[in-house]
Order: C-alpha cells, then sequence, then structure tokens
C-alpha cells in the first residue's frame, strides 16, 4: 500500500468497515510509515477536539417559553 | 459533546408524558447545545437556529405521547429536528436540497493534496515526500481554547453536508448507525462526507499548527 491509498482508508479504518484483506494491507503500511502512523494519529487528535467543542444554549427566553409551553401542554397520558 | 446524566429513556419519556417539567428543562440543558449546531449546519444564521429547536422541541412534546422506543429518545429527536431545519432551510433559501447527500465524483477526489506525495517517476511513488509535522501538545488552557476556536471555525466553513456529517458523528458523538438513521442515507456515503470533513479539518489544523505563532 502506498501513503496516497492509506491516507484515503483512514475511515473506513477507524469505522472498521474495512475488509480483511485491505484491512490487513493497512496495517501492514501502518506498521512500516512513520509519515502514515503520525496522519492517522493526526486525524484521533482532531476527532477528539471536535468532541470538546464547546456549544451554544438555547436563548434564555426560548427555553422559558418551551418550558410554559410544556406546563401548558394539554392531556397527561394515564401511565 | 457527552451527555450529562439521564436517566434511561424508558424514565424519561414516562416523566415527560406524566408532565415532569423538571425532567424536560434537564432535557432541554442536555440536549440543545448539540442540536443548536447540528442546526446550524443547515440554516443561514444563529437567529434561525434558536427557532429550528425551539420548533424541534415542539414536535417533540406533540409527538412524545405516542413515542415507541424503536429509535433511542434522542436519535427520535434529532430526526425531529433535522427534519425541521431541512423545511427551515429551503424557507430561508439556503437550501440542502434532498438529494445533497448524494455524492458526486467531486467526493471521491483525493483528500490530501496529491502534492503532497512523491510522483510516478519516484522510485518510491504514492509515498510522502516529507511526512506530516508533528503537532505541538498544547502547553497552556489558553493555547487549547484557541485551537479548538479555529478548529469551530474550520468546521463552519465545510460545506454542509459534510459539516452536517462530521457534527453528528464527531462532535456530538453518534454512531455510524445512529446517523444513518437520523438522516436516511447509506453508511457508505455518510462516511464518504464524514472522511472529506475530517481530511479537511486535519488539513486545518495543520495549518494552524505550522503557522509561526507570535511569541
Amino acid at each position: 500500500m502506498n501513503c496516497d491509498e492509506f491516507v484515503e482508508l483512514v475511515t473506513a479504518y477507524l469505522d472498521g468497515a474495512l475488509d480483511a484483506h485491505t484491512a490487513a494491507r493497512f496495517i501492514e503500511h501502518l506498521a512500516a510509515c512513520d509519515g502514515c502512523e503520525r496522519y492517522l494519529e493526526q486525524i484521533r487528535h482532531t476527532v477528539g477536539e471536535l468532541h470538546h467543542l464547546p456549544g451554544d444554549s438555547l436563548a434564555g427566553h426560548a427555553r422559558d417559553r418551551l418550558l410554559a409551553a410544556f406546563r401548558d401542554w394539554p392531556g397527561a397520558a394515564a401511565p | 459533546m457527552p451527555d450529562v446524566e439521564l436517566p434511561a429513556d424508558a424514565v424519561i419519556v414516562a416523566r415527560l408524558r406524566a408532565r415532569d417539567e423538571a425532567m424536560f428543562a434537564a432535557l432541554l440543558d442536555a440536549w440543545s447545545p448539540g442540536m443548536l449546531r447540528v442546526a446550524r449546519a443547515y440554516v443561514g444564521d444563529e437567529h434561525a437556529a434558536q427557532d429550528v429547536v425551539q420548533e424541534a422541541w415542539l414536535g417533540v412534546l406533540r409527538g412524545i405521547d405516542d413515542f415507541e422506543s424503536r429509535a433511542s429518545l434522542r436519535t427520535w429527536t434529532y430526526r425531529i429536528l433535522v427534519n425541521r431545519a431541512m423545511s427551515r432551510g429551503s424557507r430561508d433559501a439556503r437550501v440542502i436540497p434532498a438529494s445533497a447527500l448524494t455524492l458526486t465524483a467531486e467526493d471521491y477526489a483525493p483528500t490530501v493534496d496529491p502534492a503532497r506525495f512523491r510522483g510516478s517517476d519516484d522510485p518510491y511513488p504514492g509515498h510522502w515526500r516529507s511526512h506530516p509535522e508533528r503537532w505541538p501538545t498544547p502547553e497552556s488552557e489558553l493555547l487549547a481554547r484557541e485551537t479548538r476556536r479555529y478548529l469551530a471555525a474550520a468546521l463552519e466553513q465545510l460545506p454542509a453536508r459534510q459539516r452536517i456529517v462530521v457534527t453528528l458523528r464527531d462532535v456530538e458523538g453518534y454512531s455510524s448507525e445512529q446517523v444513518c438513521e437520523i438522516l436516511a442515507v447509506s453508511a457508505a456515503n455518510q462516511r464518504v462526507l464524514l472522511h472529506r470533513g475530517r481530511a479537511a479539518l486535519r488539513a486545518a489544523l495543520e495549518e494552524h499548527f505550522t503557522q509561526e505563532v507570535p511569541a
């Protein structure tokens, strides 16, 4: 496997979606190539950082309105 | 972002049906930030995203008494969200048409600049000309925050379809199966979009890290 093929397979590899033969070639290349090992690690790092992006909150007035709507929602179901 | 501690779906649903306001408030606070992020990938601005998320929660209220636990409650909620966001997106003329998640030849183009690899006249064609540079480990919380701000901006710049899939998979942490269920796409197609999005964001971080940082 060449590096330019490797970089296009990282997502399928991380999803466990490579067929057994391609997965074996992928691992073999990974073991031999420092550049691709680093590339994969940087993709992992990117994914890890994405998981820590802060989110916005619902605006206070929107939250209040939804809670009011919930309070007034008709027909509580019988358990 | 990981969920704060919420009870199991069955408990949440029972409490919502019993009109337990504290339960609804907890759910609003836990899920709205992620929902806003997904909505932002569909609609033009923050204000529209807030509207879409509100509409989605009203949809949850309308549907909760009939909710059947075939999907998880969160997946079901996100499906409502995506439907609202799509119709809002088309009203805003920032259209993500239903066909948008269909792939074109462009989606299969290389995700790493081919110039980074050796040419066919080289003894090692297809191998790195020079390896990707090592990234610094952030020395301070300030630098880590700066990197995340940069990454958030890069995510906003992605084409909408990539942004939607990356947001669901990597920011929100949904599995491939759940994303396919929410977006009604095949596993292979969502993976192509995820792959392009991740590669573009890695490249953006690389640019960020290899720029000279002013001391």
